[in-house]
């Protein structure tokens, strides 16, 4: 078990309650617990770095704070929600960066008794920690109901790849981190271009035309593609692509059904744990039937992924045939 | 004969100023001064049909001393946060940090085009500061009655489905510690104000 401090946010307490289910779900298939810290607020989202710059950060800097006091040796900081997690990598990056803005905000800590020192936590968001401390290799040991035939677009969104301020990502705009892990579950992964782009945030709130235009644009790719059903890492962007899809639809004359779901709820239903145990149903574009389907079309591939029937090996390519262009075996596998 | 075009000196300070005060307003550090006017921002920017000025743009009017024109510009209430500007600037430019610390600006100044985006930041940030949390229903139904009236009969089945799937709750979650999180911000209000 590596155990890791983790920061939920609020949406995860409320319109994300689906992730933190499967979430929870998940932990110890995979092997890792998540210790929440004490007492977090929250973290502002992209609206009070808006209106005021200070307090903006010294409320982000808080749960730095609680969870630098908290921590166990290494242990870094996972979040779950993309704003989230590059509201707090921000802010711990910037104070190390910017001497003037780590004295004001631990000025304004220190009125509760607080101090945060910049590079104490390493703040970390949930799908990379899955695959890079976890890897695809435990992932697919855990599989017992592979999602064989489950066309789905992976939708990373942009603030996991971007900024990156901790340089993590070697590829900001097409990374396959997420099609790598749907794969490792089996599922039939699209080809995606529009994974990185931005589903508009809160603009469905103050600018409902632009907002509105940039989730019809995800929605019909994602159609295009054939998938079924769209996969996310963010709470805010599943809100935004799920409820305000009706509004779409009724704005750009279409009739667009497409379900979103959290990385984690397929994780866990692939894991074989009851799709409703996983929040599953609670998206207002309904995913049950689909995945149902789904998991009834490949009974036998689950029979094999469990070890009673040996999987087929790949086969080698003849060393005498023309040499064709193969994608990487890192590309294919990993 | 073609002669480089020179600022008038007045027209350079005025730039300068402006560019050190939003470099200044800036979370990290902007290097704003350091554009080259390449154009990749605003290439890049899934938003900028709805800006008046594309980044670059913006930066150009700042570098020109149009403090006021900038400052009434939608450009930052446009920008959706996406970075997809800043991972292909070649200066390494903090774009959309940028853009937030204009609406910052905008907002002591209440320059800002319109107040649909300053109404939201405020209110949200009022029900964070309050309760440590953010309270989704709250913020949406008053939101919504401020500026939207039109689009709450759409809104209404939506609101239902969210709380028939246990995805809303009525009442706002709250911090243990309020006073704590209000001394603190109370502080950075203060030293904020102080800049
Ligand atoms: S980004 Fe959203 S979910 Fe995360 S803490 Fe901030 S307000 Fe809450
Ligand atoms: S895709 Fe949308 S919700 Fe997700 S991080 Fe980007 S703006 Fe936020
Ligand atoms: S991409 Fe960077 S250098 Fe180029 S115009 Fe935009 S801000 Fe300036
Ligand atoms: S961060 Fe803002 S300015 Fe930059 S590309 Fe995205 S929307 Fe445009």
């Amino acid at each position: 078990m590596s155990s890791y401090l983790y920061y939920p946010g609020c949406s995860m307490e409320g319109s994300g309650r689906s992730y933190r289910e499967s979430l929870e779900g998940i932990c110890e298939p995979l092997g890792i617990s998540l210790e929440e810290i004490g007492d977090w607020n929250c973290c502002g989202a992209t609206e009070y770095v808006s209106l005021s710059t200070t307090p903006a950060y010294a409320m982000i800097a808080r749960n730095l704070a609680i969870a630098a006091g908290q921590k166990k040796a290494d242990e870094p900081l996972v979040a779950a929600c993309s704003a989230c997690y590059l509201n707090l990598a921000k802010a711990d990056h910037y104070m190390g960066a910017q001497p003037a803005l780590n004295t004001r905000v631990n000025d304004a800590l220190g009125a509760g008794g607080l101090h945060y020192d910049p590079g104490t936590v390493r703040v970390r968001h949930l799908l990379e920690v899955i695959l890079n401390d976890v890897g695809l290799d435990k992932v697919r040991a855990a599989v017992k109901k592979p999602l064989t035939g489950l066309k789905v677009a992976p939708y990373l969104g942009c603030m996991v790849p971007r900024p990156d301020v901790d340089g993590t990502y070697t590829n900001h705009e097409q990374p396959n981190d997420l099609d790598r892990l749907l794969r490792a579950l089996g599922a039939d992964v699209v080809d995606y271009p529009l994974k990185t782009e931005c589903c508009g945030g809160h603009m469905t709130q103050v600018a409902p035309k632009v907002g509105l235009e940039l989730i019809r644009r995800l929605v019909a790719e994602a159609e295009r593609r054939e998938a079924v059903m769209m996969v996310t890492v963010c709470p805010m962007c599943q809100i935004n692509i799920d409820a305000y899809q009706g509004e779409m639809n009724a704005m750009f004359h279409t009739k667009h059904k497409m379900p979103i779901v959290f990385f984690t709820q397929l994780m866990g239903v692939a894991f074989g744990l009851e799709p409703n145990k996983v929040g599953v149903g609670r998206e207002y574009t309904n995913a049950s039937k689909i995945l149902a389907k789904a998991l009834k079309a490949a009974p036998e591939l689950a029979l094999a992924a469990a070890g009673a029937v040996p999987a087929a090996h790949k086969p080698r390519p003849d060393k005498r045939a023309l040499p064709m262009p193969r994608m990487a075996d890192s590309e294919v596998e990993e | 004969m073609v002669v480089a075009q020179v600022s008038p000196p007045e027209v350079a300070d005025a730039g300068a100023r402006f560019l050190a005060e939003v470099g200044a307003k800036t979370a990290g550090v902007s290097r704003l001064e350091m554009c080259i006017q390449c154009g990749s921002c605003g290439g890049s920017c899934p938003s900028a049909d709805a800006m008046d000025h594309t980044p670059r743009r913006l930066f150009a009017l700042m570098r020109a001393g149009e403090r006021d024109k900038v400052l009434r510009s939608n450009t930052p209430w446009m920008c959706l946060s996406c970075y997809h500007c800043v991972v292909r600037c070649p200066q390494d430019i903090l774009i959309t940090d940028v853009m937030y610390a204009l609406k910052v600006i905008a907002e002591e100044e209440h320059t800002y085009p319109n107040n649909v985006g300053p109404d939201f930041a405020g209110v949200f940030v009022g029900q964070a500061k309050r309760f440590g949390r953010s309270w989704e229903i709250g913020l949406t139904a008053r939101h919504y009655l401020r500026h939207f009236i039109p689009r709450l009969p759409g809104m209404t089945p939506m609101a239902f489905g969210l709380f028939r799937h246990g995805r809303i709750g009525i009442l706002p979650h709250q911090i243990k510690d309020k006073k704590q999180l209000q001394a603190i911000l109370r502080r950075a209000d203060e030293l904020e104000r102080a800049r």
